[in-house]
């Protein structure tokens, strides 16, 4: 198989398991987000897949290649960093060059990949500067050169853009999704950065201490997230979560939290194997709805957003986000009427936190 | 505000007079003619400047020979060059080569390792002394130029590897990383990416030793044998062992001669000094 796989990968510091059997396929051409919070060990396992640590057990093959006992510099990769790791005192052409030259690559071969890569990323008048001379967005353009210049077989992304600021990040967002577009690599990038992983990838690994938490699509991440934990991380605001049970009332399905009974409407018919049980309701915003048949709910906050807000409201016991256009205006304190998509929502397991039922 | 700027130049004049008064004493005695200095004040300046002192000081007097030598320092001056320029490159070197190591490479009993070399720095060579000697001895070079320069690298050693381990546990891990990937390995990384970064710190480290080992006194003397003594020792010849009435204008004439090289190092290179002693954390 080309692209990457790991199979039943292991790693362990000073005889402490912090990842057990990791399996994962990345397809070639696949743009693979690690995503998960600071600690899930998803730089870990980029580091693996790169060869810069060790596997306690397992292996790691890439294009059909077994790598787990190869050097970094053996393993048909190229690295992308946070930190941009440009050498300081090499100007940008030697800085993409470098590891063309250590390779013995020929000085005319070396000079003419160099142009072609800085003509691609548009940073030929930069090319005779030093990296303390360039400003941080023209660094990450040089370091993606840098991985760029070797052509290799699967590029390896560490947090590139979190060192940018907002408007410069989402530039840079839309020129990597052009560049794997065009360029058709396979590409593993890690990131705590929710939107990153909607916006870049084909497919979204979920990681959180040291598990694959869900390994899917982003729609589907986000639609059907498999348990409470890629609930709650993925998706701003946050999923709101209430305990309760599934309660029938005629046609009317409720979700009764023991303070209060939220109708759920258009709710898909095998609900109806999981009433009575006790349960964990997860609605996103956007799931709540404005019904005047709905329960009443007391507006405690209203954020606006500019195209969106986010207005906290007290229902059945709990308090609940919900979305809303920007024309219409909550006041603190008064009463509105909300029902909730059953046909989005999701209800977890109460004690695994497992989805049971994706709307 | 204005009264202690006034206050602060004061103390500052006070300070680089009582600093410069004696190196003026000595330059304005090393130019008088010995009849000056023995009527005459010491702070007053030479009326006929002549720079005879110097050249006695320098060449000796061949008139009145010692040996077969004439008695002046530039023969121990040619010594202490040949002492010097290997014994610097090669503690600077090494020093450089077993820090990054030490700072870059896991291996096991770095640690332990480095910790017995801040031990090593911080014992004084007279401890040491003794088992040194005996070493040398049985390598066959003691009494010899071969046998100093290794003592010198010897001792130089701990200090230039503390300085390079120092400076390049501050090189961002991500750096090293992606030389691994782009394949640069222990020699390679070392030579392309580590030493030009350190830059600063080589210069410091080259300054701190050249100064050390051309003021050393006591290892010459120990090590350097009869025809390994360098300049430092044959002043102190000069100054102590001549006959009859002291000769201070030849005596300051060659003090000055022997301190001339590290003043000029610490001139020359007086930016560089700072910058790397100002020289922290390397910016990626």
């Amino acid at each position: 198989m080309n692209g990457v796989e790991l199979r039943n990968v292991t790693k362990a510091y000073a005889g402490i398991t912090v990842m057990e059997n990791i399996n994962l396929e990345i397809a070639d051409g696949d743009f693979l987000v690690l995503l998960g919070p600071s600690g899930c060990g998803k730089s870990t396992l980029l580091n693996m897949i790169a060869g810069l640590e060790p596997v306690t057990g397992g292996a790691i093959d890439i294009n059909g290649r077994d790598v787990t006992a190869l050097e970094p510099d053996e393993r048909d990769i190229a690295m992308v960093f946070q930190s941009y790791a440009l050498y300081p005192t090499m100007s940008v052409r030697k800085n993409i060059g470098f590891g063309l030259k250590m390779a013995g690559m020929p000085k005319p071969e070396i000079e003419e990949r160099v142009n072609e890569v800085a003509e691609l990323l548009q940073i030929t008048p930069l090319l005779d500067r030093k990296p303390s001379q360039l400003s941080g967005g023209q660094q990450q353009r040089v370091a993606i050169g840098r991985a760029l210049v070797r052509e290799p077989a699967v590029f390896l992304f560490d947090e590139p853009l979190s060192n940018l600021d907002a408007k410069l990040r989402a530039d840079m967002r839309i020129e990597l999704k052009r560049l794997h577009e065009r360029l058709g690599r396979t590409i593993v990038y890690v990131t705590h950065d929710q939107i990153e992983a909607m916006t870049l990838a084909t497919k979204v690994v979920v990681l959180d201490r040291g598990s694959i938490q869900q390994a899917d699509t982003p729609e589907n991440v986000y639609r059907r997230p498999a348990n409470r934990f890629v609930a709650s991380f993925v998706g701003a605001p946050t999923m709101n979560f209430v305990d309760g049970t599934l309660v029938r009332d005629g046609d009317q399905v409720f979700f009764d939290t023991g303070n209060g009974k939220l109708p759920l409407v258009d709710v898909p018919a095998e609900a109806s194997d999981l009433v009575g049980r006790p349960m964990t309701l997860g609605a996103r915003p956007e799931h709540l709805m404005f019904d005047d048949a709905g329960i009443s709910a007391r507006v405690v906050l209203a954020e606006p957003t500019g195209p969106d807000q986010y207005v906290r409201l007290a229902v059945a016991g709990a308090e609940m986000t919900a979305r809303s256009g920007p024309e219409q205006a909550f006041k603190p304190g008064s009463d509105i009427r909300v029902v909730i998509d059953g046909a989005r929502m999701s209800l977890f397991d109460l004690q695994n936190g497992k989805a049971l039922l994706h709307g | 505000m204005r009264y202690n700027r006034w206050a602060l130049y004061g103390l500052l004049c006070l300070a680089a007079v009582m600093i410069m008064a004696p190196v003026f004493i000595m330059i304005s005695t090393s130019l008088k003619s010995m009849d000056e200095i023995r009527n005459g004040s010491i702070f007053t300046l030479p009326t006929d400047p002549s720079f005879a002192a110097w050249s006695k000081a320098w060449f000796g007097d061949c008139t009145q020979t010692l040996g077969e030598k004439c008695g002046g320092l530039s023969s121990s001056f040619m010594t202490s060059v040949q002492i010097v320029i290997p014994a610097l490159f090669l503690s600077v070197g090494l020093g450089a080569v077993t820090g990054y190591s030490l700072a870059v490479w896991k291996m096991k009993g770095a640690n332990v390792m480095f910790a017995a070399l801040l031990v090593g720095m911080f014992i004084p060579p007279q401890v040491t002394l003794y088992p040194l000697i005996i070493m040398i001895r049985e390598l066959g070079i003691f009494g010899s130029i071969p046998g100093l320069i290794l003592v010198h690298v010897i001792w130089g050693v701990a200090f230039t590897t503390m300085m390079f381990r120092n400076f390049f546990k501050t090189v961002p891990q991500d750096l090293l990383k992606a030389a691994r990937i782009d394949g640069a390995g222990f020699w390679r990384l070392f030579w392309h990416v580590m030493l030009p970064l350190s830059l600063p710190i080589l210069g410091v480290a080259m300054i701190l030793q050249f100064t050390y080992i051309w003021n050393d006194f006591l290892l010459g003397l120990t090590f350097g044998g009869r025809s390994g003594q360098p300049m430092t020792v044959a002043l102190n010849n000069l100054v102590g062992s001549q006959f009859g009435e002291k000769e201070y204008n030849v005596d300051m004439a060659a003090t000055m001669l022997t301190a001339l090289p590290t003043l000029a190092v610490y001139l020359l290179s007086g930016r560089l000094f700072v910058r790397g002693i100002a020289a922290g954390a390397v910016k990626g």
